[in-house]
């Protein structure tokens, strides 16, 4: 048993939280309230490697293990979580498709652009009928010849309206279910019949974008469809979520980090009745199982990973790790703003933001009713 | 060009506490960072590697745990590492620093420009610098805030109070960097990988071939006597009323101290 991370997770550590500190946080608040898409901080990412992080050395990425990807997922979290989903809709749900389960051709082709940052990357599975229910895909892909004709439209999409790359999940055979889905890679650029719909406006992550896409005779050459099989795509997407999961955990836990720190601090700082808030017990107890709690979600998170890296099965961990440490960011925030009093309502601190940031991480990539029902399929040796 | 680029670990002082009852830092716990002046000289150096293909060595004088800033500085760019890390070095002052830094550069031996830092934030002398040029009986250019690197020359900006100096030398020369010299950077994933694919080496005060009579606590010709932090300044005075009586009040306080100066 080592809890310790090793010499260079320690550096990649220091590095990102030194980044994130002077590069990322100061911009989270502005990104919030104009909505204002995180662009210089997604190239500075890359400039640094980051969004080739989950990409092999081989096709110019980072190649890191998944603990690191887990600290830097974490510290990113920490310093803007509208940052932080751009970063980890490219590096975890759309380079994993290609670098998993890619053709050579396709990675040669998508993952060098990836790795560098020239492409900013998306997945897109849901729709307005396939929420938790991912199988219930109605976009069609049509083969006609060397290409597939896709109709249908996508909902929720993070980096949608940014995106050079988008992996999205259809189905070539509706009678299949789950066996008649595909992903099919496309270059948004100049592609005829991809149109974006529209932009949602949100309680949280503002900075980030989340888009619809609709698509009406679009033609995908069948290169571009992953792996090149058919009735792949359920098994792709399973695997872009179990994956994903560890990072949402850990994008918890970084959003509950954040408020706890300004907490921290506020405590020593306000004084009522003559004293400094961090002398009234009650108040010290809250900040003890806030920490406690935090600790307990960030171990999961790099469990998980660690589990992950070691080549085994990790499902239940993963769902473990996202459902705790989704919940966790909820009820830390939620604290944080209660020890902030009706300064922590206002805009002029950064609680009320964390408060809303934080409920996503217990809807995407599963809910916390899909976790719970994965874990208990785990636990009970069946499929939910 | 070979550049050799000086660097000290030094605890991060923004995180330093000192102990009111020893006056001595408490050091316990304290993350430690690469010098901020050292850093900007290494990111100085790399910038001229990018221009002039140069090698450049990052040598640092102090205890295991200094390993990590050499590795940042291989993630940062630096070609190779080397760490002096001997009994024989502990309590040396800036003149056994100098010694010892310098007894090592003459081994490395074979350089064109040796970058320093301006000062360390755990001691604020900016003398190791100056000293190892002296040593080594080469020019020195102090407080750098622009480097040109030409065929066997440099040229620098050299910043004063008011303005500044362009000073242009041969080489080899030693610069000292300030702050100011460059924008700060992170290594990337790529220079963190490659960098712990690298040998730090540590050289023992025979391997670096240091005068030994020269280093350490016992040679070192200066010494800590006492530190203490300063005490508080008092509250400050708020003056009420009119501006002008403000004003006149102000300057009877000056004058009772004897500030005026000329009126
Ligand atoms: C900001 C944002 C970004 C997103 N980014 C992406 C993206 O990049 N790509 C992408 O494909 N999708 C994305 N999504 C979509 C997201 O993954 C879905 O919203 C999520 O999976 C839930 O689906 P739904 O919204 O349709 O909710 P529903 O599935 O309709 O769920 C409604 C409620 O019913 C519960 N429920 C549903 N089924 C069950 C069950 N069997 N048992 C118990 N409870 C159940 C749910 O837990 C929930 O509480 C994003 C969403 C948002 C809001």
């Amino acid at each position: 048993m080592n809890f310790d991370f090793t010499p260079k997770q320690l550096a990649i550590k220091k590095m990102i939280t030194e980044f994130v500190d002077s590069e990322v946080k100061p911009y989270a608040d502005e990104a919030d309230k104009e909505e204002k898409f995180p662009e210089k901080q997604i190239k500075k990412l890359a400039k640094l490697g980051i969004m080739g992080m989950s990409i092999p050395e081989k096709y110019g990425g980072a190649e890191l293990d998944n603990v690191s990807q887990t600290i830097i997922m974490e510290e990113v979290s920490r310093g803007c979580s509208a940052t932080a989903v751009s970063m980890g809709a490219h590096a975890s749900l759309a380079c994993h498709p290609l670098v998993n389960f890619g053709t050579e051709d396709q990675k040669k082709r998508f993952l060098p652009k990836l790795a560098s940052g020239e492409y900013l990357g998306a997945f897109a599975l849901t729709e307005p009928n396939a929420g938790s229910d991912a199988v219930n895909v109605q976009t069609t892909a049509v083969k006609d010849k060397d290409e597939y004709i896709i109709n249908g439209n996508k909902i929720f999409i993070t980096n949608g309206g940014t995106a050079d790359l988008i992996n999205i999940v259809a189905t070539t055979d509706k009678g299949k279910r789950h066996h008649g889905l595909a992903v099919f890679t496309l270059e948004t650029k100049d592609l005829k019949g991809f149109e974006l719909g529209k932009k949602e406006d949100k309680l949280g992550l503002r900075g980030s974008n989340t888009q619809e896409l609709v698509f009406k005779d679009m033609r995908v050459p069948k290169e571009n469809m992953v792996g090149g099989i058919e009735g792949e795509g359920f098994k792709i997407s399973m695997s872009v979520f179990n994956s994903g999961r560890i990072g949402i955990g850990v994008q918890g836990v970084g959003i509950a980090q954040a408020a706890f720190d300004e907490a921290l601090k506020y405590i020593q700082e306000r004084e009522q009745f003559g004293r400094k808030l961090h002398k009234f017990q009650a108040l010290q107890f809250m900040l003890s199982d806030m920490a406690t709690r935090i600790d307990a979600a960030r171990l999961l998170c790099y469990r998980a990973a660690h589990v992950k890296d070691q080549g085994k099965r990790y499902v239940k961990e993963a769902a473990m790790a996202k459902l705790y440490g989704a919940e966790t960011a909820m009820e830390i925030t939620r604290k944080a703003l209660q020890i902030h009093g009706g300064y922590g309502y206002t805009k002029d601190y950064p609680l009320e933001r964390f408060y809303r940031d934080a409920k996503i991480t217990e809807i995407y990539e599963g809910t916390s009713e899909i976790q719970r029902l994965v874990i208990a399929a785990e636990l009970l040796g069946r499929g939910f | 060009m070979n550049i050799i680029v000086c660097i000290k670990q030094v605890p991060d002082t923004n995180e330093v506490k000192i102990d009111p009852k020893t006056g001595t830092l408490k050091r316990e716990g304290v993350p430690t960072i690469m010098n901020p002046d050292d850093k900007h000289a290494l990111i100085e150096a790399v910038k001229i590697k990018k221009k002039t293909k140069a090698q450049i060595t990052v040598l640092s004088m102090g205890p295991p745990q200094a390993e990590e800033a050499l590795r940042e500085a291989l993630a940062l760019g630096a070609d190779q590492a080397i760490l002096l890390c001997d009994r024989a070095f502990a309590g040396s002052d800036t003149w056994a620093t100098a010694n010892a830094i310098g007894g090592a550069i003459k081994t490395i031996g074979n350089y064109d420009l040796l970058l320093f830092g301006r000062q360390a934030i755990d001691g604020d002398t900016a003398q190791v610098g100056p000293q190892v040029a002296e040593l080594l009986n080469i020019p020195q250019i102090t407080y750098a805030q622009k480097i040109e690197t030409e065929k066997n020359k440099v040229k620098v900006e050299r910043q004063m109070e008011d303005g500044y100096e362009i000073i242009e030398s041969n080489i080899p020369c030693l610069i000292t960097c300030i702050s100011e010299i460059n924008e700060t950077e992170y290594p990337t994933l790529k220079g963190i990988r490659q960098a712990y694919k690298k040998e730090v080496k540590v050289w023992s005060a025979d391997q670096a071939k240091v005068d030994k009579s020269k280093i350490g606590l016992l040679n070192s010709p200066t010494s800590v006597k006492k530190s203490f932090t300063p005490p508080a300044k008092g509250q400050g005075q708020t003056l009420k009323g009119s501006i002008k009586d403000i004003a006149k009040e102000i300057i009877d306080l000056l004058k009772e101290r004897e500030l005026t100066g000329g009126f």
